[in-house]
């Protein structure tokens, strides 16, 4: 067990008493507040879980499989099998991490990597999402699904918490505490200086005695393990499911774009993206609705405005900031501290970067 | 599902061809592009978009189709100029994920835009060319126009490819990125060059797709991956292996969707193509080291 740093204990803390406060100051509008604070940590914990693998050098656009089979796969063995979520999530992440390794295995084994292994995991997201799709008869095909209602909507055992935020709230905390607890064993593992050296030189890293095939699969197993666990709390507390909304390119790539903003290298690196996304979409949002000039402007067309400045920032974090919000800010922080280095926080190693071949 | 061996599986096949024409120009442009500057466009078929929306607004405003056309054609070829000179040349020297990621910003932007300026509704030029039967089977003749345009298209890049000193130029960039500058190749302005006749073949699909299919934001996530998929069947960067590639795809998705349901056709194209890198890793035609 590693020690608990005091900055992470004062963090946690703030966290718990954060919907306390918004209850006594904000007390009209908690429950949105409290819905934007759960989006955040559910998608940060997704996020962080594509984060174990992007890191290495994984870039996979196949995440938004995973998430998914993590979402659809929970619901419709409770709506049709009767099953309840705590079965049925163990049950998503076994399914998961099985079509993971499917697609890993050979994957690896072959040393496909870069443009290809990112093409081929796109290709991955896109079969996922046909056959969600193609079952209409369970899913609803593209217009989603609901998990079946259970009682008065709040229940342990059908893992419903939408209609009390304050519960749902903790339960999201918890499960972005643990993924960052992973993140941070990954980080302190051998594991983690195999996978890095794998992603400089793979036949480097084999002849010093790295498993490649098998560092990358465990990697691969815990992060799509994490998705299908994220997309099925997700589609626990949205209580819909969609195509759209949970699985498919669109979500692979807002996956991949919010780990790349915030910062691919650094623990919190993930949960700034999704603060940095979530608070750009719905402040975005709130400043047209709010504003009778730009809601005339924009009309409906003000939906896709979030998207717009998204993609467009995008282009300049990678161009300008590959290191994302978060990497740089710390970059920054030590170069402009005056203290002796060993006291600075530990080096994110980026990978370097890779001329044409 | 019924499947049977009689003259509608036939249609399909031959439906099929017809939809692989378009399908390998499609490609044709990515292969181009990642053969001589070694990047992944994932906004490819965002370009193809917005060249279907010029073309759209072009004609409605009066313009003959035909002048739409070389609008479109021009209009997207600089757009992939652009393109490579403010997004690509930035980051030519950093990992390949990034440039593969970077192209995927301008996707995301590309599409909100469209949906900003134009709207979430179908579009429709509204041309209708009918369609020819022969014995009981039916096939439109805007596919047949695709098909035969789309080859002519190939023809064309083919020959300046081969048969000019810009078109050599651009395959000599592609054997050797290193060894040509130092020929005096100004890589920088081949890379320009090929980003423009890149542009230009998404704008000659667009012409060729709206004749087809409706316009909206969304049609490029219908046809990108598609095209990924086609090019990395056939070999990055490999033309012949992403023409062949074309037909072999495009007889998963007529056939299945024929059969079954559209979807599982593409599901079906979908897993092929993974179980067929699995096999063969480099692509089925691949021959790059």
């Amino acid at each position: 067990m590693t020690r608990i740093s005091r900055g992470a204990i004062i963090g946690i803390a703030c966290l718990i008493a954060l919907p306390f406060v918004i209850r006594f100051f904000f007390s009209a509008s908690e429950k949105y507040y409290l819905h934007l604070l759960i989006q955040i940590l559910i998608w940060s914990f997704i996020y962080t879980g594509w984060s174990l693998m992007g890191r290495f050098g994984l870039t996979s656009l196949g995440h938004g499989a995973f998430t998914g089979l993590g979402a659809y796969t929970t619901v419709l063995l409770w709506n049709f099998a009767g099953l309840s979520p705590w079965l049925g999530v163990p049950a998503a992440v076994v399914m998961a991490v099985a079509v993971a390794l499917l697609v890993g295995y050979p994957c690896f084994r072959f040393r496909i990597s870069g443009h290809y292994f990112a093409l081929l995991t796109l290709a991955l997201t896109e079969f996922v999402r046909l056959c969600i799709v193609g079952l209409r008869d369970y899913t609803g095909g593209s217009l989603g699904t609901q998990p079946r209602r259970y009682g008065d909507g709040v229940s342990l055992y059908a893992m419903q918490f939408e209609p009390d935020r304050m519960l749902s709230y903790f339960i999201a905390l918890a499960v972005w505490v643990v993924g960052l607890y992973l993140w941070h064993r990954v980080d302190r593992s051998m594991d983690r200086y195999a996978l890095e050296a794998a992603s400089q030189d793979e036949e480097a890293a084999a002849s010093v005695g790295v498993n490649v095939t098998r560092e990358k699969l465990k990697i691969t197993a815990l992060s799509a393990a994490m998705c299908a666990v994220g997309g099925a709390i997700y589609g626990q507390y949205q209580m819909y499911i969609g195509p759209e909304t949970i699985a498919g390119l669109g979500v692979s790539l807002n996956i991949v774009f919010a780990v790349v903003a915030g910062g691919m290298w650094v623990m919190l690196g993930p949960t700034v993206g999704a603060i940095f996304t979530q608070l750009l979409s719905e402040g975005l949002r709130v400043l047209i609705q709010g504003s009778a000039v730009l809601k005339l402007w924009f009309g409906s067309a003000a939906l896709a405005l979030d998207t717009a400045i998204y993609g467009l920032l995008l282009v300049l974090f990678i161009i300008y900031m590959p290191k994302g919000i978060l990497g740089t800010y710390l970059d920054w922080r030590r170069r402009h501290a005056a203290q002796p280095p060993n006291l600075a926080a530990r080096a994110p190693r980026p990978l370097e970067s890779k001329a044409g071949p | 599902m019924d499947c049977q061996l009689d003259i509608f599986f036939l249609e399909a096949i031959l439906n099929g061809i017809l939809l692989a024409g378009l399908l390998a120009l499609l490609a044709l442009g990515l292969n181009l592009i990642f053969g001589v500057i070694d990047v992944v466009w994932i906004c490819y078929a965002e370009l193809v978009m917005v060249g279907m929306y010029g073309i759209n607004y072009a004609y409605k405003g009066g313009t003959p189709f035909l002048l739409a056309v070389l609008f479109a054609i021009v209009l997207i070829a600089a757009a992939g100029m652009i393109l490579h000179y403010l997004v690509i040349r930035p980051v030519l020297d950093s990992a390949p994920i990034n440039q593969l990621l970077v192209t995927g910003g301008v996707l995301f932007f590309l599409q909100a835009a469209a949906t900003m300026a134009f709207g979430i509704d179908f579009k429709n030029l509204g041309i209708r060319l009918g369609s020819v039967s022969i014995l009981d089977m039916s096939f439109a003749w805007s596919r047949v126009v695709t098909f035969v345009v789309a080859l002519g298209g190939m023809l064309v890049l083919w020959l300046f490819l081969s048969r000019t000193f810009i078109g050599t130029a651009i395959r000599a960039i592609a054997q050797d990125r290193q060894i040509m500058p130092l020929m005096g190749v100004d890589s920088r302005k081949i890379y320009l060059i090929t980003s423009a006749i890149g542009g230009g073949l998404a704008g000659l699909a667009a012409a060729l797709m709206v004749l087809q299919y409706d316009i909206y934001p969304q049609i490029g996530l219908q046809f990108g991956p598609l095209i990924f998929m086609i090019c990395v069947l056939g070999g990055l960067g490999n033309m012949v292996g992403g023409f062949i590639a074309a037909f072999i795809i495009s007889q998963f998705i007529t056939i299945g969707g024929s059969c079954m349901a559209t979807e599982w056709g593409y599901a079906v194209a979908f897993l092929f193509f993974m179980v067929a890198i699995f096999i063969r890793p480099q692509g089925l035609f691949g021959a790059r080291t």
